[in-house]
């Protein structure tokens, strides 16, 4: 059958009898077949996860897990609807095959589709030398057998947790190390935690927050080597400045890699930022023309946003994933002219330190920042990034409710710095001062938010045309 | 014309059903005239003004403008008392409905009002035995058995006031209700006066209690609030008489409405009513569509600009009077499909019933776990009950409304579980 959807009847006809394929059963995989199923879609449903779970919540990990508030294994993500799909848990996919439509797997089978949706996601970044990284006690957090284990081993007491790199996750690990009373110190390459987040002025009250909770909050360092013991279990942490941290559980949380390795060759536009795509989720192949019936969505998506000068954005959001992933459905199924684009407004949340960080928009593309309600003193504020005269991103500490407003504003293009009185407004907030986000050609890890479609930090870049 | 429609809102003759008026005035979104407040009424319109931090709850901000044509006056709390969190603005309100919610809700109290459904259980069983021995199951008056001192009850215990004295502060409590309504024909001079002697008994009840409180603190939050020394400090005595006020206040003059118009609704939908009795777990939809559908807070008549904005293409100049139509916007065909249909299947049920933003219902999660248990109980236990009166005679507010009774009729009353 024809992979086109026009209107001779084909369509119709995928809906009815077509057979789709959803790699990544996680967050969007799940959200994007049940759209489908939701949209009459009766045909041959193939979901395609390398994890040996049903799909699972991700944020708890973190956060609730952490505390041993919430079982690793009761995180199952909630079914809006049963989607009566034929599960291939524990298989990767290893490579796809654009001409013959087909997705090959790690057990040496092969599944046809007439539409593909990919959502690998990312992995977390481990830690850069793999013996040291094998040493029993270090840990990295992404999926749920990663929270098992590092939940058992907080529970086991260790005298000192080592939490490399102070992004969102690094700082709800620590505040969670915390809440249990255990010992903790948190390096970090950048001036402050979830500086390459949310820029310098918030990351100072960030930086405040692990110190008046007894973080042993260590910044502008890196680690340059792990020691283990005879035993084969992590002892120690050498930093740059030349101190040694003793700690028998070190969480390496350096940000994500994505999931993108499997399709090298396969023709498809994928690579280590991401797997580009239209606005419409539609997958490029690498000579940037997009395709039919490849749909991309979630962390692995990178898509351009008119709202933000068509910059290229891949979010690793849990929101983003939920409504990529229902676009992305809603387009598989659709003529053309009803697909719809992905214009979701950015939002991130947060939890440490018993304070609730929300943000909408883009931060980083922010160059000025001013404080428009509550005070950055108080933990209790809402701030605003400007960039080129408008508003460009906004973020609240302890004040989300005020949100939805900020949002409406960068979808508004409102002026920066905002003209008007709002109730709250300090003294502190009446000038912009600058967002402070550290230089992008410098790696900071884990920004969440990839601005663009190249690593700034890749200066070497080569153009080959073809024929 | 606007104001005209506005009237008829208010008038107490089209108070069984503002629906159709609510309907007119949406044709537009935000509607003004004269020297009168900026009436918006359409849902989008309202969810963003209540998140929008350039919207003040503060009467203090309001351009006094001396000749409100509909008699509101613009400070109706007098100097006996410093207004509640309700009538402030953050930080002042952040810090005291914080302050308020530590022996409330989550965080600190996450399972205050989840324990309390035992009792609320045995409170709705003794009302509807009530029910049953009284004898008269030809006209039985559900507010004066059931919706109202079932509510009261509960938020006496809560608060730790004595339910005797409830024949007290039930009259200073009509009268600070009524001081919301914008009554156009009560006389703002002897209105103000009346509003101002209620806070002051009110508040010197309060006093008296808290008084006593301080010396002899029990686990009621009267004692917390009177007591209390978290990370914000302690509340001054004021403050801790004002939000009493509010909590009893509040406490009983909405989740009366609340279920009056439910069993209203449900007599009406004797199909939805015959659901609930089969399914009680279905009071947990009922409520939400009820509180679109019938909302006991029909209006927020509160609210003033802090600077000039611009609502719907409406430019509206700082210091001005806003009313936020919540049960207009709950109609709205924009934002919900077949409105006017009380639907409990409904699954986008996103209603401004209870607000919306820092000033959204504070006893929010105690109402619905009051109003789903009374609504599924009467359902499950009254024998072929049927309305008497079809409207009902309601109160005179506009803005906190419902039936003032309703007389139904029964067959008989089961037992209660268990
Ligand atoms: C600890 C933690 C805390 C978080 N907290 C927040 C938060 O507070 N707020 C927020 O907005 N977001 C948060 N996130 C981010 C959020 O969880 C992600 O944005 C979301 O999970 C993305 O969903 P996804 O389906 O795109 O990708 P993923 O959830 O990463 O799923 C991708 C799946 O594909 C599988 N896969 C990869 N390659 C293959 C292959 N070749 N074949 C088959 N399967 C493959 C992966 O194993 C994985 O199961 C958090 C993430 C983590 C890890």
């Amino acid at each position: 059958m024809s992979g086109g959807g026009t209107r001779d009847g084909s369509l119709e006809q995928l809906k009815r009898e077509g057979r789709i394929v959803v790699v990544g059963a996680s967050l969007a995989g799940l959200r994007a077949a049940e759209t489908m199923r939701d949209k009459g879609f009766t045909g041959s449903l193939t979901m395609i996860g390398d994890e040996p779970h049903e799909p699972y919540d991700r944020p708890p990990l973190s956060k609730q897990v952490l505390l041993g508030n919430a079982a690793a294994d009761h995180t199952a993500l909630p079914r809006r609807r049963a989607i009566d799909a034929d599960w291939r848990l524990g298989v990767p996919a290893t490579g796809l095959d654009m001409a013959a439509r087909r997705v090959r797997l790690g057990n040496g089978d092969e599944v046809e589709y007439d539409r593909l949706l990919i959502a690998t996601g990312v992995r977390a970044r481990p830690w850069p030398n793999p013996e040291e990284g094998e040493l029993a006690g270090v840990f990295v957090l992404r999926t749920r057998d990663d929270g098992e284990g590092l939940q058992r081993a907080l529970a086991a007491r260790p005298r000192r947790v080592l939490v490399i790199g102070a992004g969102f996750t690094g700082s709800e690990i620590a505040s969670a190390c915390r809440e249990r009373g255990l010992k903790v110190t948190v390096a970090e390459r950048g001036s402050a935690p979830l500086v390459g987040a949310l820029g310098a002025v918030i990351g100072e009250v960030a930086a405040e927050m692990h110190r008046e909770h007894e973080v042993d909050l260590r910044t502008g360092v890196m680690v340059t080597a792990l020691e283990g013991d005879p035993a084969g279990r992590v002892r120690a942490a050498h930093l740059s400045d030349g101190s040694t941290v003793e700690a028998d559980v070190v969480v390496v949380s350096l940000g994500a890699q994505r999931n993108t390795e499997w399709l090298a060759g396969s023709g498809l536009g994928a690579g280590p930022r991401g797997i580009a795509c239209d606005a419409g989720c539609r997958a490029f192949d690498v000579r940037g023309i997009v395709t039919d019936d490849i749909y991309v969505a979630g962390d692995v998506a990178r898509s351009p946003h008119a709202l933000f000068g068509y910059q290229f954005l891949s979010l690793e959001h849990w929101g983003n994933a939920v409504a990529q992933a229902e676009t992305a459905a809603h387009n598989m199924l659709s003529e053309s002219t009803d697909r719809r684009p992905h214009l979701w407004v950015p939002a991130f949340w947060s939890s440490q330190f018993g304070v609730n960080i929300k943000s909408v928009g883009v931060p980083p593309m922010g160059t000025e920042i001013i404080v428009t309600q509550g005070s950055l003193a108080e933990r209790r504020f809402a701030a605003v990034y400007g960039y080129q005269g408008r508003v460009i991103a906004a973020v609240t500490f302890d004040n989300c409710r005020w949100l939805p407003f900020y949002e409406q504003q960068i979808e508004g293009t409102a002026p920066f710095p905002p003209p008007f009185t709002t109730v709250d407004r300090r003294p502190e907030g009446n000038k912009p001062v600058p967002a402070d986000f550290p230089d992008p050609s410098v790696p900071t890890h884990g920004p969440t938010i990839t601005l663009s479609g190249y690593s700034p930090a890749d200066r070497k870049m080569t153009f080959t045309p073809g024929h | 014309m606007t104001q005209a429609l506005l009237r008829e809102i208010i008038d107490y003759a089209n108070r069984a059903n503002p629906y159709p008026l609510y309907e007119e005035l949406r044709r537009t979104p935000v509607s003004h005239e004269g020297n009168g407040p900026y009436v918006v009424s359409t849902y989008h319109e309202i969810q963003s003004l209540l998140h929008d931090p350039r919207i003040s709850s503060d009467s203090r901000n309001l351009k006094a403008t001396g000749d409100d044509p509909l008699g509101q006056s613009a400070d109706d709390e007098g100097t006996a008392l410093p207004p509640s969190f309700l009538k402030l603005d953050p930080p002042d309100h952040d810090r005291l409905r914080r302050m308020t919610n530590r022996p409330f809700g989550p965080p600190h109290s996450p399972r205050r009002v989840h324990d309390m459904r035992g009792e609320l259980h045995g409170l709705v069983d003794g009302l509807i035995d009530g029910i049953a021995t009284s004898g008269d199951l030809d006209r039985v008056d559900l507010v004066d058995q059931f919706a109202y001192p079932f509510p009261v009850t509960v938020i006496c215990r809560l608060l730790g006031v004595p339910h005797e004295d409830e024949p007290r502060f039930h009259v200073w409590a009509e009268t600070l209700a009524a001081s919301l309504d914008p009554d156009p024909d009560a006389d703002p001079a002897q209105r103000g006066k009346g509003t101002m002697d209620a806070r002051m008994e009110l508040g010197m009840y309060l006093a008296g209690l808290i008084e006593e409180r301080r010396k002899n603190p029990g686990d009621d939050m009267l004692s917390q609030l009177a007591t209390a020394d978290g990370p914000d400090g302690a509340m001054t005595t004021m403050e801790a008489l004002s939000t009493s006020a509010l909590l009893l206040i509040a406490g009983h003059e909405t989740t009366v409405n609340l279920i009056t118009n439910g069993m209203l609704t449900l007599l009406r939908h004797p199909d939805v009513l015959k659901r609930l009795r089969e399914d009680p777990g279905l009071a947990i939809p009922i409520v939400e569509e009820l509180l679109r559908y019938e909302p006991p807070v029909q209006l927020l008549p509160q609210r003033t600009t802090l600077c000039d904005i611009e609502v719907a293409g409406v430019a509206i100049p700082k210091g001005a009077s806003l009313w936020l139509m919540l049960a207009s916007g709950n109609r709205d065909p924009k934002r919900f499909e077949n409105p006017d249909r009380f639907d409990p299947d409904r699954k986008d049920i996103q209603h401004l019933g209870l607000g919306s933003g820092i000033h959204s219902c504070f006893g929010a999660p105690l109402a619905r776990q009051e109003a789903q248990l009374a609504l599924s109980e009467l359902a499950r236990r009254l024998v072929n009950p049927r309305l008497l009166q079809d409207p009902p005679q309601y109160r005179q507010n506009a803005v906190l409304r419902g039936p003032r009774h309703l007389p139904i009729a029964c067959d008989g009353v089961l037992p209660k579980a268990g």
